[in-house]
């Protein structure tokens, strides 16, 4: 099951804890993968790993002429086709609203949300005409349920949710899905940072009783990525330990 | 120029599933030929891909029927 041989994939923020762990998973089912990411050296270093089926195609998703072009650059790399779009790139810039900055506030939603559309856009023309393709959103438990300090992160995440709900429709009648992936609390850089106080108390939110694993999130990537998903699109997949039963 | 006219047609044959005595220079794709929003869409790529021309979106919501699109064609297209 889930067997991805022949596939081509664009994963982006491939360089992060969770976006390495889905192009891993889907690289292991017989994708051939393109990472993408700002910092060429972790993509360079998980491409040499994986080895045979795995390209590197760095790209600024904070810019409309860069992300149309990593569209070009990495249809290219993967033989002029990309069956699976991973909207996984995506940032922080946590503040209690009162204090948020514009700036801070448009800078999220340009690289979580607008840039997903970009690359959806350019990816959904190939995918109509070969009749096949999967688009999925990395999007977050905080889009759905909110956090302090993070509306700017949350009303991405939870545009990220009803754009893909908007494209799954569209495109659903040409055997294209367009879903999420919504992360709870997951081990990566971004949650080594709390201290051991917010762990504790974050954990006793969490009926599972831990954080969960990148790999975690991939293995849910990989279902939505198959043939087997084929009648699942527009959903949202939460993958949390329990924290969050929507 | 009726090359061009015989291509456009064989297209949207091809791509709505029609008789092809339907495809008449008059037919609209949404309204008499059973096209969906997403039909013209893919129209409109495959004229694209045919005659090796871009279409822009403003041109391209302006051809609602065959003629829309031969007329189109024979203005910009270089093949």
């Amino acid at each position: 099951m889930f067997d991805l041989t022949g596939k081509t994939a664009l994963v982006t923020g491939a360089s992060g804890g969770i976006g390495a762990a889905i192009a891993r998973a889907l690289h292991a089912q017989g994708a051939t993968v393109a990472l993408s990411g700002t910092r060429v050296e972790p993509l360079q270093a998980l491409a040499a790993e994986l080895g045979e089926r795995a390209v590197v195609t760095p790209g600024n998703l904070t810019d409309a002429a860069a992300t149309e072009a990593l569209a070009k650059e990495a249809e290219a790399a993967l033989g002029g086709r990309i069956d699976i779009l991973v909207n996984n790139a995506g940032l922080t810039r946590d503040q209690l609203a009162l204090r948020m900055k514009d700036d801070d506030w448009q800078t999220v939603l340009d690289v979580n949300l607008t840039a997903a559309f970009r690359l959806s856009r350019a990816v959904m023309r190939g995918m109509m005409k070969r009749r096949w393709g999967r688009i999925i959103g990395i999007t977050s438990i905080v889009g759905v349920t909110g956090n302090p300090g993070q509306a700017n992160y949350a009303a991405s995440k939870a545009g990220m949710i009803g754009m893909s709900k908007s494209l799954a429709a569209e495109v659903a009648s040409r055997n294209i899905t367009v879903n999420c992936v919504a992360p709870g609390f997951i081990t990566t850089a971004m949650t080594d940072a709390l201290t051991g106080d917010q762990k504790e108390k974050l954990l006793g939110g969490i009926p599972a009783g831990r954080m969960g694993e990148p790999s975690e999130i991939a293995a849910g990537v990989v279902f939505l990525a198959s043939e087997e998903a084929a009648y699942v699109t527009g959903q949202t997949l939460h993958v949390n330990g329990g924290m969050a039963m929507i | 120029m009726s090359d061009i006219a015989e291509r456009v047609k064989k297209i949207v044959v091809d791509h709505l599933g029609v008789e092809e005595s339907k495809v008449t220079e008059n037919a609209a794709f949404i309204d008499d030929l059973g096209a969906d929003s997403l039909d013209t869409v893919e129209l409109v790529m495959a004229f694209e891909e045919e005659f090796g021309c871009e279409i822009p979106d403003d041109a391209a919501e302006k051809i609602l029927t065959v003629k829309d699109a031969i007329d189109f064609i024979k203005s910009n297209a270089a093949a």
